[in-house]
């Protein structure tokens, strides 16, 4: 264990607040939108986790996985960039851009790098005798850091895409990592309120993998079984906190096992099992194979999630919708937020609004050949 | 009076909100509202809160006797435990309507969300009245222990949803809800039964249904073109039996 905490963390309640957007033309928007967007919603968190997840900022990198690096001591960056240099090719790194403010206390060091893996024999062992493919190995990379290096925390390690997180209101945090600066195609917000695990700077959201990033209200109360056949498959929680599940079970689920984002959303949030019963026979008995093979992947609890990749975005309700979550669409962008006020922050005359169905996933690609 | 609600944080807004009705205003009108919370709560005199914009969540909570207005679409947890008065809103709204509500009227002319009516109640004379011209989410009426629901399924911006979710009524025990045209069985609990109105219904339901098109400008003829139904608990303890056996 590297990082201490003075109680077994198991899980996190919280009355969060998510915004996001994306635009499936891929039209490029700045980050002052979504600042706007989660700002709105200010009261919803209490200052202890603010985050946001850009997709489209690296364009000129975008052929390179982009590690977003928090490091909490000297030790721990050495260590990682020792790591990083016998393993990969790094064709860029540097200081994430910040601003000192006076909102933000004692913030860690961020780096990025823009890296490739290196071929070496461990490398060729995995891709020629284990069947591994790059994105596995980025995967084993990111377990071996986060559960490793005492102090070092990959915060986001897909392409063209980051996410930038810590303590403090979304607003606070946008102004630290200066995020009116970047510009990109998909856009989520979180604004935490953290009530039984710590607020701190690994778990604020979103929590990504590889392109993957989650932003979640709410509270995972199955996270320990879903935490025990996550780590079957080689994935290691080591954020002290629910919603870290959900990535790496969408990881499992959607680039392991090649389910569609429909398919992994109805393992994640499954029709009870009377609803089952009472389907067409073909969609029982698709529901019902779901269920008893993914029945370890099943969230139970309240949730509203979105998750981005650079695919598309996606939002999810629980299956009972304990937690808000509406939608709007203009013209190519789709919205998604916990208050409609949220979305008409940005977007004042949609074409569209609607709260989706509990269980039933919102889908929002990108459309083809963008990006 | 009018109050500009552009960018003004929830508390200096229903400070001043609470300012006017404090200063004998009949009429206040806010512009420009978006997202700001708890509009109109506890607001304890007639007075009519007109609103431009979506307000926030917990719209009319606690409220006793006010009229708010909403223009557009509203949130979440609308006339939370609301005493008296009234809500009227030209679009939609969220979930979790009329919590606890104990009197008064909600009207909402298009579709509701999720556990509209959760534990409305009635005593005497207080018996509120919660209206739906649109389609309704699971659990509408959940733990429903008085007062009346209307489920009109009408006005909608989404025509291909099915007019009202699963679970409806589930652990209602107490109050009534009438649905315009049929409700779908296999979406019922098995705390309620459905049934057919009697005079002394229709009667009501008119009373209410009046005043409802009123608000709109709607034909009341053609809400009542359709036949009605009564959705009603078969318990007043549905779970008297839960974890042991009661004497009844």
């Amino acid at each position: 264990m590297k990082y201490k905490p003075t109680h077994i963390f198991e899980k996190d309640i919280s009355n969060c607040g998510l915004t996001g957007f994306i635009s499936t033309a891929g039209t490029l928007v700045e980050g002052s939108v979504i600042i706007k967007s989660i700002s709105l919603m200010h009261d919803r968190g209490n200052g202890l986790g603010g985050g946001f997840a850009a997709y489209g900022i690296y364009p000129e990198l975008k052929d390179f996985y982009a590690f977003h690096m928090m490091y909490e001591n000297s030790t721990a960056l050495q260590l990682t960039e020792e790591y990083l240099e016998q393993n990969f090719f790094i064709e860029l790194q540097e200081e994430i851009p910040t601003r000192r403010t006076q909102a933000i206390a004692n913030p860690p060091m961020f780096k990025r790098y823009f890296i490739q893996p290196l071929e070496t024999t461990e490398y060729r062992e995995a891709i020629d005798y284990q069947k591994m493919t790059d994105e596995d190995i980025i995967v084993s990379h990111v377990m071996r850091i986060n559960h490793g290096i005492e102090g070092a925390f990959v915060v986001s390690s897909g392409k063209n895409m980051g996410a930038f997180k810590g303590v403090g209101y979304p607003e606070e945090i946008a102004d630290f990592f200066r995020l009116e600066e970047y510009s990109g195609h998909i856009w989520t917000a979180h604004n935490r309120f953290p009530t039984n695990t710590p607020g701190w700077w690994g778990g604020a959201h979103p929590f990504t993998l590889l392109d993957w990033s989650i932003v979640h209200n709410g509270e995972i109360s199955s996270y320990g079984i879903n935490k025990r056949y996550l780590e079957m498959y080689g994935y290691l929680c080591t954020m002290l906190t629910d919603t870290e599940v959900v990535t790496y079970m969408l990881d499992l689920l959607i680039r392991k096992h090649g389910l569609s984002p429909e398919l992994a959303s109805l393992a994640l949030a499954s029709p009870f099992w009377d609803m089952i019963d009472s389907m067409p026979d073909d969609d029982r008995e698709l529901l019902t194979a779901i269920r008893q093979v993914y029945g370890s992947g099943l969230l139970n609890g309240p949730f509203a999630i979105l998750f981005a990749s650079n695919e598309g975005l996606i939002g999810l309700n629980d299956r009972v919708k304990l937690r808000p979550l509406i939608c709007a669409t203009k013209d190519d962008f789709v919205y998604m937020a916990s208050e409609e006020a949220a979305i008409r922050e940005i977007c004042s005359n949609p074409d569209r609004v609607w709260a989706p169905r509990g269980g039933d996933p919102v889908i929002a690609k990108l459309q083809p050949g963008v990006a | 009076m009018k109050i500009d609600a552009q960018g003004v944080y929830y508390r200096d807004l229903n400070s001043k909100i609470r300012e006017a009705v404090a200063g004998g205003a009949d009429k206040i009108e806010l512009n420009n509202v978006n997202g700001q919370y708890f509009i109109g709560d506890g607001v304890n005199r007639a007075v009519t809160i007109t609103i431009n914009g979506v307000p926030g969540n917990d719209l009319g909570a606690f409220m006793n006797g006010a009229t708010i207005i909403v223009k557009s679409n509203a949130q979440d947890n609308i006339g939370n435990t609301m005493n008296a008065g009234k809500v009227v809103v030209h679009g939609h709204a969220g979930d979790v309507l009329g919590y606890g509500m104990r009197g008064g009227k909600v009207h909402i002319l298009k579709d509701v969300g999720y556990r509209v009516g959760i534990h409305m109640k009635s005593y005497d004379t207080n018996k509120p009245v919660l209206i739906a011209g649109g389609k309704a989410g699971d659990f509408f009426g959940e733990y429903m222990a008085g007062g009346v629901l209307v489920l009109l399924g009408m006005f909608t911006d989404d025509p291909d949803k099915p007019k009202h979710g699963f679970r409806f009524g589930t652990g209602m025990h107490g109050g009534v809800i009438f649905v315009r045209g049929a409700v779908d069985e296999t979406k019922l609990s098995r705390e309620v039964g459905v049934f057919d109105l009697t005079d002394e219904d229709k009667q009501e339901l008119e009373g209410y249904l009046k005043d409802y098109c009123k608000d709109f400008k709607l034909d009341f003829k053609e809400v009542m073109q359709e036949k009605f139904v009564k959705v009603l608990p078969k318990s007043k303890r549905p779970y008297g039996d839960l974890y042991c056996p009661m004497p009844r």
